[in-house]
Order: C-alpha cells, then structure tokens, then sequence
C-alpha cells in the first residue's frame, strides 16, 4: 500500500508584514509508490513548507499537487512534525494511539498497539507518563511512534531524528528502514545530515534557498537493507561529498576545507557538515 | 519537605496573629463592640454553630452561591465557545462584553431586587452576573491559545469535527476555563452575600446586617468566619475539580 506523489508547478508566497517570502519557486516532484525520498538543504529553504503542503496542512500558492493510487483517505498519510506535538493531557501510550483512536479501533486493541510501537522506537516503561515528563528526544520518538500508528501509506517526517544522540538515530534509522521495507510506504524525510541522507533515501532532493528551489536530485543506488558499514566505503562517501558541494554555497562550492567551512554562517555549517 | 516543616511557618504565623489581638483586646481597654477577642469570637461561634436557623441561612447563601456560579459558567462557556469561533459574533457582542465588565455590577443590586424582588431569585441573579464575565473571558482566551502544532496533529490525522473539539479544544482550553471558574466561585459567593445585605430576610449576608444592627460584633465576626468557611470550602472543591479534570497540567500539581 503506497501513494504516488506528483507535485507540479509547486509554488508558496507567504504574505507577512514585512512583506512577501517566496518560500518555494515552482517545484517539480514525482515521488514513485514506496520510494524513500529524502530532502536536505540550508535551513529556511523550504522542505518543512514543502511537506505540510503534501499533507495537506497548508495550501500551494500556485500549481497542483496529487497524491494518487494505494489507499488515500482517513489513514492515508502519517506525519512527524518538526516539533513532537505530543498533546500534554495525554499519557505517551495515548498519543501514540490517537491516530488509532480517531480512525476508531477499539481501546484495548489501540493501546496494545500503542505499547508495542513504544518498545520499538526504545521509549518502552514510559508509556504511562505525561509528555512532559520524557526528554526532547524521547518525545520525537513517541512522535515518530504515533505517526507510524496506523500504518500510513504515505510518511512524511521533518527531521525526526534531529534530537536523538548518533547511536540512537542510527538504530532508528535501521529501524525505519525495516519498517519502509516491509509496509511497503512512500517515505518523504527532511534531514540535515548528509550521512543520514545517503543511508535512507532511494533518491536525494538537494533544495537552495531564497526562493526555495530544486537544486539536483541524487540517486543512491545501494541494495537493502544497507549495513552500518556501508558508510565507509568508497562509493557511499563519493555521494556524500557531491552533497557537501551541491550545499555549499556559491563560490564557495568547490572549496570545502575545514578551515574555510568555519567561516561560513552557522545555519549553513548544519546542513554541509552533516551530523555529528 | 517534610510535612511539618511545610505546614509549620504558617500555622505559626497565624497563631501569633491571634495571640498579638487578643493580648491587644485585653490589656488595651477596647470596647468588644468595636473589636471583640479572639476568644469572644470563638464563643460566639460556638453559639451560633448550635443554633438550627443559622444552618437554614447558612443554605440558602449555599444554594444561591451555586446557582449563580452554575448559571454563570454554563453560560459563560457557552457563549465564550461561540465568540471564539466566530470573529463576526465577537464584534457584535464585544460591546456588551466590555460593558458587562466596567458597569460596577454591586450598583445594579437594587435594580436587580427592583425586578426580581426580595427573594432568592435576585441574589442569584446577581451572584451569576458578578461571576459570569472571568468564565467568559478565560473560555475565549483558553480557546484562542490552542497550539498550532495541536491542530497539525489533528488536520494530518483527518479528525472530524466533534473529535477535534473533544480531544483538542476542550483540554486545550480547560486550564484557562477553570482558572476561571476558580474566579467565579469566590465571586459568586460575594454576589450572593451582597445581594442578601440589601434586600430579603434570608441568608447569612442578612444575618449579619441584623446582628450589626443588634451590637452583637462578637456574633458578626463569626458569621464572616462561617461565611470564610463556606468560600473555602468551594474553592477547595474546585482544586479538586482541577485535579480530577486536568492532571496533566502543571496547575493540578500539589503545593
Ligand atoms: N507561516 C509562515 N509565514 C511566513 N513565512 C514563512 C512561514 N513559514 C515559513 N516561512 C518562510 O518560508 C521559508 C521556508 O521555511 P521552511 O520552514 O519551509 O524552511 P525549512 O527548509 O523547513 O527550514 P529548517 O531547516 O530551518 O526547518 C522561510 O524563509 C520562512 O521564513
Ligand atoms: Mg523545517
């Protein structure tokens, strides 16, 4: 069960008192049924708008976007925001399960479920506290866990490892790379790491800000699941480095020394040094 | 913290209060009709607690209080959860809302008695439109503060309406409806007490104006501290109320 995702022509103004931000040139994107797709670029280039216009949360400012095939509808897309969201009157275990409440399975069932999902993303014995009670990263995991609740055909996360320590985020990325392998979803991911990017994605989207726009998309050809080892070899940090180049800002894009990447501003550091 | 150091500092406070007035009571001559001791008062209390017609106004101050705060709330809510939802409907009650906030509401007593007479009717009358404006206000507040991430969740998950509003909007907007209630329920109280000084024969707030006018200072002190009792009792109750409907939230904590 997958959905295809056409974007055509995709644009967005936001009008602000200071006046307009084109927060998007028109974006041209056909994600396959059961594709990983990921999204990475400097920061404020447009991924986050970009995905809350596939799923729906804010509309397009000009062109069309069509979500087609698989199963669309109630239970059709899951998505973790940049932020956990967790409602706070809600125990983590009913958060995870809302999706599951709000499509109307039974409680016990839900619950079980929801507990289940806990264990998977490492927050298990927290089910029965409040949000607030669970760390920043543990709430992005209870986050990731809700959005994976009901099975969705279509994910789309924003940044949903950007809190977690590297050990963490590596199991988590095999981890969703086992749960993309076997249900079969369409995966859209914005990341700012450039090794966590060539991991997961079956293609890379490079975007350039101001306005935001499609720079290049990469393939990554490697066969699944993709072993942690695969990082060191040679083909997978050639990627790697056609990323750093394509993020790094003009003039400064044949040029990737350490030394210079210091002096670059900060927000652009993130998005070419990858993670730590 | 252990528990006594917890409750020590206050109760010590208070006690030194009470013996500081009534060492003043007895050794500065002052007349007990002007200012009774601590002692006085406690008999006085005992004596009113014994009599069966106390009781009686007792209730009926009770039974207003919860009426207007009843009526106040339902009423409050309701129409707080219209003007939030609709920006035409709050431009065309806001001058009423203004107004029924700035009108100093214990000048319309007497009118309040004028149309609805001496009896009870006009007491909760007044309590529920002395308490109505906090809930009122709150409600809108509360539900103008949901969070947009909230929302998120519940447009990418395709809730349906009713399922937002009771798994969004209600929880969202209930710290701020009870802090409000919390409000009302003080206020209710003094809207009754105040419209029983001013007109009827019931009620602890005519006890006391008869017993003022009878001399009995004593006696009047113990029918504020009866009245004090009653306004914690209720505002106990609506810590309880938090606590039961929003453990969540930081507020439901206990101090
Ligand atoms: N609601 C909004 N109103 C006005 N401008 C907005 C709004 N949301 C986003 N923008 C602008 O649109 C541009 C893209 O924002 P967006 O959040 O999509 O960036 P991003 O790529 O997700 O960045 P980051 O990596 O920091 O999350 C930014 O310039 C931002 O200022
Ligand atoms: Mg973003």
């Amino acid at each position: 069960m997958s959905i295809r995702v056409v974007c055509q022509g995709l644009s967005k103004t936001f009008v602000t008192r200071t006046g307009r931000v084109a927060a998007l040139d028109p974006i041209k994107l056909d994600v396959a049924p059961g594709e990983f797709v990921v999204l990475i670029g400097a920061s404020g280039c447009g991924k986050t708008t970009l995905l809350r216009i596939i799923g729906g949360l804010d509309t397009a400012s000009s062109g069309t976007i069509g979500l087609a095939a698989g199963m669309p509808g109630r239970n059709g897309i899951g998505f973790v925001f940049q932020q956990p969201n967790l409602l706070p009157w809600m125990t983590v275990e009913q958060n995870v399960a809302l999706p599951l409440r709000l499509a109307g399975m039974r409680r016990a069932e839900r619950l079980d479920r929801a507990r289940a999902l806990c264990a998977m993303v490492g927050i298990g014995g927290f089910e029965r506290r409040w949000p607030r009670e669970l760390s920043g990263g543990m709430q992005q995991r209870a986050a990731i866990a809700r959005a994976l609740a009901n099975d969705p055909a279509l994910l789309l996360m924003d940044e949903p490892f950007g809190a977690l320590d590297a050990l963490t985020r590596a199991r988590l990325n095999a981890e969703l790379e086992r749960i993309w392998m076997a249900t079969g979803a369409t995966v859209m991911l914005v990341t700012h790491s450039i090794s966590e990017a060539v991991m997961l994605a079956d293609r890379i989207v490079v975007m350039s800000p101001r306005p935001g726009r499609i720079r290049e998309i990469v393939p990554v050809p490697f066969a699944r699941p993709r072993p942690p080892a695969i990082e060191e070899s040679g083909e997978f940090q050639a990627i790697a480095g056609r990323l750093r180049r394509l993020l790094a800002p003009e003039g400064l894009r044949e040029v990737t020394t350490p030394a210079l990447l210091t002096h670059m501003p900060a927000d652009q550091r993130d998005a070419t040094e990858g993670s730590a | 913290m252990s528990r006594l150091a917890r409750i020590l500092p206050g109760s010590l406070s208070v006690l030194l209060f009470f013996a500081a007035w009534e060492g003043y009571c007895r050794y500065s001559g002052i007349s007990p009709l002007i200012l009774p001791a601590p002692s006085g008062i406690g008999v006085a209390f005992a004596e009113l607690v014994q009599e069966r017609a106390t009781w009686r106004h007792f209730g009926v101050t009770l039974g207003e209080t919860l009426a207007g705060f009843f009526i106040a709330t339902v009423t409050g809510v309701a129409l707080g959860g219209i003007i939030a939802r609709s920006p035409l409907l709050e431009r065309a009650f806001h001058p009423f809302v203004v107004a029924s906030q700035v009108v100093p509401k214990v000048a319309l007593v007497p009118l309040f008695v004028l149309w609805f007479g001496f009896g009870p009717t006009s007491k909760v009358v007044v309590s529920a439109v002395i308490a109505f404006f906090p809930v009122l206000t709150n409600t809108i507040l509360g539900l103008r503060s949901i969070d947009g991430g909230h929302e998120d969740v519940f447009r990418a998950a395709r809730a349906r309406p009713l399922q937002r509003f009771r798994m969004l909007d209600l929880p969202s907007a209930l710290p701020a409806i009870l802090a409000g209630m919390e409000m009302a329920v003080v206020l209710a109280t003094i809207g009754a007490v105040v419209g029983e000084y001013l007109g009827g024969n019931a009620g602890l707030g005519y006890l006391a104006v008869a017993t003022m006018n009878a001399f009995q200072t004593d006696r009047l002190f113990a029918i504020v501290l009866l009245l004090t009792a009653m306004g914690f009792a209720l505002f106990a109750a609506m810590a309880s109320l938090r606590r039961l409907l929003i453990p969540w939230h930081r507020s439901a904590e206990r101090h």
